[in-house]
C-alpha cells in the first residue's frame, strides 16, 4: 500500500482530478454536475412558474436576457419558449439531475467502499462513463441555442408530434443517446463490482440495504434503457431518414397532407410503449437509490438494526421486477381496451405492496428508538410522510376509472413530485449531509443545515400540495395559460402559490450552497467514524486515498449492528468481531 | 493510469466463474438481447398493423420480404459471418495452445471475412437506394404498371397501383414535371421493355427503395444498419488486437486471451443477430 500512496503523489492534477479513474473522485465529479443540473433544471421551472402565476406579463429582471426562441421584445414568454422549458425541465431533472447525482455520485462514492473494495471493477470504464454523461449533459445544454430552441415536445417526446418537432429533437435524442450509454457502461460497472469485488465474509445478505438498492437500480437500467436507445434510434431515422416507423398514414400537419416525403404506416403508439418500458423502471431508477440512502442514515440515527432487513431486500428485488410490466398504466387514455388495462391496473396494485412494505419498514425501525435528530435524519424523517403521499396519490392513477378524469392535469404533476422532489431529492440531500464527512473528513454545519432543512421542508409543500386541487379542478399539466379556461381561472389562486413556494424554495437553498463550500474548508474536523455507524466505509480513512483501505478488511457480521448488548460501545462495525 | 490491483481481474470469482471482463461482457450483451429485441418487436408490431397492399412494399399482396430483398447476397453474407465465428474460436483456442502466429493469422481471417460481410452489404444497399418507385393516383395503363385492391381501414376498398424501374432524373423530376423511368442495365426488365415518361399530376409518390419506400424497408435498414454498425465496432477491436497483439502477447498473455475471449463472446453476438436478421427480415 505504501508503495501505492508513493505513487498517488506523482499523479498530474489533470489526472488525479480531471480523468481521474479513482471511483472517489468520478463520484464527486458525478455528484458536483448532477448538483449543477439539478439547479438549471430549477431555474427552467422557476421561469415557467412566472408564466403560470402572471400570465403573459413580462418576466421580470431575466426577462429582455433570454433568447429570441422563448420571449418576444418586451420579455414575456412565448408558447413554444415555454414547451421547451418544459421538455427541458423534464429531462434534465431526470436524466441529467438525480439519476447521475443518486446513481453516478452516491453509487460511484459510496458502493465500493461499503463492499470494502479498492474501486470499481473497471475504472477507465467508470471514467469513460462519466465523460460520455457530461458530453450528453453538454450536447442537452446545446440544444438551448439551436434554431427554433430547445426540444419542446415534453420530456416523454410523444410522436407524432416530436417527429415533426424544430431541430432541438434531434439534438436531444443525440444528448439521449450519449446519457443512454453512459448509464449502459456504469451500471454493468456496479453490477460487476457487487458480485465479485465484495469483501471476504461480506455475504449477500451482510449487504448494507443501500448496496442492494443500487444492485437492482443498475439491472433496472441495464435492461430498461436499450429499448428506449431503439425508440431513440427509431425517431431519428424518422426524423433524419423520413422513415415513418411512428408516422401514421393520412397524418395532416397544419392543413397537410404528410405523403410525400413520409411512406406511412407507422404506429404512434409504439413509441409511447417503448418510452415507458424504459420510463416506468426509470421511476424506480429514481426513488430506490433513494431508499437506499434512508436505510443508512435511519439505522445509523436510530441506534437499531434496520426493522426487517430481508423485507426490504426481497420488496426492492421485487419492486425492480414488477417494475417492468406496469408501463401502460401511463397509457390508459389511449384506448388500449379492458382487457390490457386491467392487467396493467393488477400489476400497478400489485407493485405497491413492495413499496409500502419498505416504507413500513422504515416507519417501524422509528419506533422505540432514541432518535439523532442531526440534518440527514431530519431529511430523512421528512422523507417518510411526503413519499407516502406521493405513493398514495398515485393510486387513483393506477386505476382506469379515477385516471379518466385524473390524466394529464396538474394531479398527476403534484403525484410524481411528490415521489421524486420531497421524496428522492430530500433522500438525496440527507445523503450529501450523511456521507460529507466521508469525503472531506469535516462535517456540514448543523446550523445552517437546519436553515436548509425546515425552509425547505415548508416551501416544497406549498409547491406541489396546491397542485393536488389545481389538477383535480381540470387543469391540463402542459398548458401555457391556465387562466384562458374557467377551471384555470377558479383555481389560480393555488397555482399563484405553487409560483411563490418555487421561488421560495430556490431561496432556501442558499443556506445549502454556503455550507457545501464553507464546510469544505471551515467545517468542525471529525473523526473517520463521526456517525459511529457500522458499514464499511466508515472503516476507512476520510477521506479515503487511492485504493480506499489501509488493511484489506474482512467482514465479521451483518451491516447494522446496533446497541449490542454488553459492549462498551452501543454499536459494532462490520469488520470488527462481534465478542460472545 | 490505475496502479490499484483490482480483485478477479484475471482469476474467476467463485460465485460466477468468471473473471470481470467476462461477467461484465455477458451482463453488456444482456443490455444488447434487450435492445434488438425492442427493435424485433417494433418489427412485429409494425409489420402486423401495416396496412393492407403496403408491406413489404406498395402494391404488392403478399408481405414476405424475398420479393424484393436479395436472398442470394444475404445467404452468402449468413455463410460468410459463421466461417468469422469458427476462425475466432479457432484464434482463441490457438492463442491457448500458445501458438500466437496461428492465432493471429485467424484472427486476420475473421476480420477479413467481416469486411467481405461489409462489402456484400454495400452492393446490397446500393442496389436498393438505386431503384425507384412511382406510386400513381391510379392505373393509366402503363407497361409493366401493376395494381392491387385493399381494403383501407374504414372498410372501403381501394387500388394501389405503382411502377417500379430506375428514374434518371429522380432528383430533379419535381422541376421537370415529369419522371423518366427505365428498365435495369443489368436485365431486371420490372415488366417494362423501355422507358415510360410519366407526368407529375399522375404521381402520388415517388420514392427510392430506401427508407423512406415503406415501413418495411424504413425495419430493413435501421436493423440492418445497427447490425453493421456492430460489425463495424467489432472489426476496430479485432484491429486493435491484431495491430498491438505481438507487444501485449509479450508482456501479459494470459491477459491478452481473456480479452480475445470476450471479443469473441461479442462477435459470437453479433453473428447471432444476423442469424435472426437473416429470416427475419428476407425470408418470412
Amino acid at each position: 500500500m505504501s508503495a501505492e500512496h508513493h505513487h498517488e503523489h506523482e499523479l498530474p492534477f489533470w489526472q488525479k482530478y480531471i480523468f481521474s479513474v479513482d471511483h472517489k473522485v468520478i463520484g464527486v465529479q458525478y455528484t458536483v454536475t448532477g448538483l449543477l443540473f439539478l439547479f438549471f433544471g430549477f431555474c427552467l421551472m422557476m421561469i415557467m412558474r412566472w408564466q403560470l402565476a402572471y400570465p403573459l406579463e413580462p418576466i421580470p429582471l431575466i426577462g429582455t436576457w433570454l433568447s429570441q426562441s422563448m420571449v418576444d421584445a418586451q420579455g414575456v414568454l412565448i408558447g413554444d419558449g415555454y414547451n421547451s422549458l418544459g421538455a427541458m425541465h423534464g429531462t434534465i431533472m431526470v436524466f441529467l439531475g438525480v439519476v447521475p447525482l443518486a446513481v453516478g455520485g452516491f453509487g460511484n462514492y459510496v458502493l465500493p467502499l461499503q463492499i470494502g473494495a479498492p474501486d470499481m471493477a473497471f475504472p477507465r470504464l467508470n471514467m469513460a462513463s462519466y465523460w460520455v454523461y457530461l458530453s450528453g449533459g453538454i450536447v442537452m445544454f446545446a440544444s438551448f441555442f439551436v434554431e427554433g430552441g430547445a426540444a419542446n415536445s415534453g420530456w416523454t417526446s410523444y410522436t407524432p408530434l416530436a417527429n415533426i418537432a424544430t431541430t432541438g429533437q434531434t439534438v436531444w435524442l443525440f444528448g439521449m443517446v450519449l446519457l443512454i450509454t453512459s448509464s449502459l457502461l456504469g451500471s454493468v460497472n456496479f453490477i460487476v463490482t457487487t458480485v465479485q469485488l465484495r469483501a471476504k465474509g461480506l455475504s449477500f445478505f451482510r449487504l448494507p440495504f443501500f448496496v442492494w438498492a443500487q444492485f437492482v437500480t443498475s439491472f433496472l437500467l441495464l435492461l430498461a434503457f436499450p429499448p428506449l436507445e431503439a425508440a431513440g434510434v427509431l425517431q431519428l431515422m424518422d426524423r433524419l431518414a423520413d422513415t415513418s416507423f411512428f408516422m401514421p398514414t393520412g397524418l395532416v400537419v397544419s392543413g397537410e397532407l404528410q405523403e410525400a416525403t413520409y411512406s406511412g404506416g407507422g404506429s404512434p403508439l409504439l413509441w409511447q410503449h417503448l418510452f415507458w418500458f424504459l420510463a416506468h423502471p426509470e421511476v424506480y431508477v429514481l426513488i430506490l437509490p433513494a431508499m437506499g440512502i434512508l436505510g443508512e442514515v435511519i439505522a445509523c440515527n436510530t441506534r437499531k438494526p434496520l426493522w426487517g432487513y430481508k423485507s426490504l431486500v426481497y420488496s426492492v428485488i421485487f419492486l425492480g421486477f414488477m417494475s417492468f410490466i406496469v408501463w401502460a398504466h401511463h397509457m390508459f387514455m389511449t384506448g388500449m381496451g379492458t382487457t390490457l388495462s386491467t392487467f396493467f391496473q393488477a400489476t400497478t396494485m400489485i407493485i405497491s405492496v413492495p413499496s409500502v412494505i419498505i416504507l413500513t419498514c422504515f416507519i417501524i425501525s422509528l419506533w422505540n428508538s432514541s432518535i439523532r435528530y442531526n440534518v440527514p435524519m431530519l431529511f430523512a424523517l421528512a422523507f417518510l410522510p411526503m413519499f407516502a403521499i406521493g405513493g398514495l396519490t398515485g393510486l387513483p392513477l393506477g386505476l382506469t376509472a379515477s385516471d379518466i378524469h385524473l390524466h394529464d392535469t396538474y394531479y398527476v404533476i403534484g403525484h410524481f413530485h411528490y415521489v421524486v422532489a420531497p421524496g428522492t431529492i430530500f433522500a438525496l440531500f440527507a445523503g450529501v449531509y450523511h456521507w460529507f464527512p466521508k469525503v472531506t473528513g469535516r462535517k456540514m454545519s448543523e446550523l445552517w443545515g437546519k436553515l436548509h432543512f425546515w425552509p425547505s421542508f415548508v416551501f416544497i409543500n406549498a409547491v406541489f400540495m396546491p397542485m393536488f386541487f389545481v389538477g383535480m379542478a381540470g387543469v391540463l399539466r402542459r398548458q401555457f395559460d391556465q387562466t384562458e379556461q374557467l377551471q384555470g381561472a377558479m383555481v389560480h389562486g393555488f397555482t399563484i402559490m405553487s409560483s411563490w413556494g418555487a421561488w421560495g424554495l430556490g431561496l432556501a437553498q442558499i443556506p445549502f450552497i454556503i455550507n457545501f463550500f464553507w464546510s469544505i474548508r471551515k467545517g468542525e474536523k471529525v473523526n473517520d467514524n463521526p456517525w459511529e455507524a457500522t458499514t464499511l466505509e466508515w472503516a476507512a480513512p476520510s477521506p479515503p486515498p487511492h485504493g480506499n483501505f489501509e488493511t484489506v478488511p474482512v467482514v465479521y457480521c451483518g451491516p447494522y449492528e446496533y446497541s449490542v448488548p454488553d459492549k462498551d460501545t452501543d454499536y459494532c462495525p462490520q469488520n470488527v468481531v462481534m465478542e460472545a | 493510469m490505475s496502479d490499484v490491483a483490482i480483485p478477479h481481474d484475471m482469476e474467476p470469482h467463485p460465485l460466477t466463474g468468471m473473471y470481470n471482463g467476462k461477467f461484465g461482457l455477458w451482463l453488456f450483451l444482456a443490455s444488447e438481447v434487450m435492445l434488438f429485441g425492442a427493435l424485433f418487436s417494433t418489427y412485429v408490431l409494425l409489420r402486423v398493423g401495416a396496412p393492407e397492399g403496403t408491406w413489404p412494399m406498395y402494391g404488392l399482396e403478399i408481405p414476405t420480404g424475398d420479393q424484393i430483398l436479395s436472398v442470394g447476397l444475404a445467404f452468402v453474407n449468413t455463410l460468410v459471418l459463421i466461417t468469422s465465428s469458427v476462425t475466432m474460436v479457432l484464434c482463441w483456442a490457438s492463442l491457448k495452445m500458445n501458438d500466437f502466429a496461428k492465432g493471429r493469422l485467424f484472427l486476420a481471417v475473421t476480420f477479413a471475412l467481416a469486411g467481405v460481410f461489409l462489402v456484400v452489404k454495400y452492393f446490397e444497399y446500393k442496389g436498393k437506394l438505386t431503384h425507384h418507385q412511382v406510386v400513381l393516383e391510379e392505373s393509366f395503363g402503363f407497361e409493366g404498371e401493376t395494381a392491387i385492391t385493399v381494403k383501407t381501414d374504414n372498410g372501403n376498398e381501394d387500388t394501389i397501383v405503382v411502377v417500379n424501374g430506375h428514374a434518371e432524373n429522380f432528383s430533379t423530376w419535381e422541376d421537370d414535371g415529369f419522371i423518366v423511368i427505365h428498365p435495369d442495365e443489368e436485365g431486371e426488365s420490372h415488366g417494362h421493355s423501355h422507358e415510360l415518361k410519366i407526368e407529375a399530376d399522375k404521381i402520388k409518390r415517388a420514392t427510392t427503395w430506401g427508407p423512406n419506400a415503406s415501413t418495411f424497408l424504413g425495419t430493413y435498414f435501421t436493423l440492418t444498419g445497427l447490425h453493421g454498425l456492430h460489425i463495424v465496432g467489432g472489426m476496430v477491436v479485432i484491429l486493435y488486437f491484431l495491430v498491438t497483439g505481438a507487444s501485449a502477447w509479450k508482456t501479459m498473455p494470459e491477459k491478452y486471451i481473456n480479452r480475445i475471449e470476450c471479443t469473441g463472446l461479442y462477435w459470437h453476438f453479433v453473428d447471432l443477430v444476423w442469424i435472426f436478421l437473416f429470416p427475419v427480415l428476407y425470408l418470412l
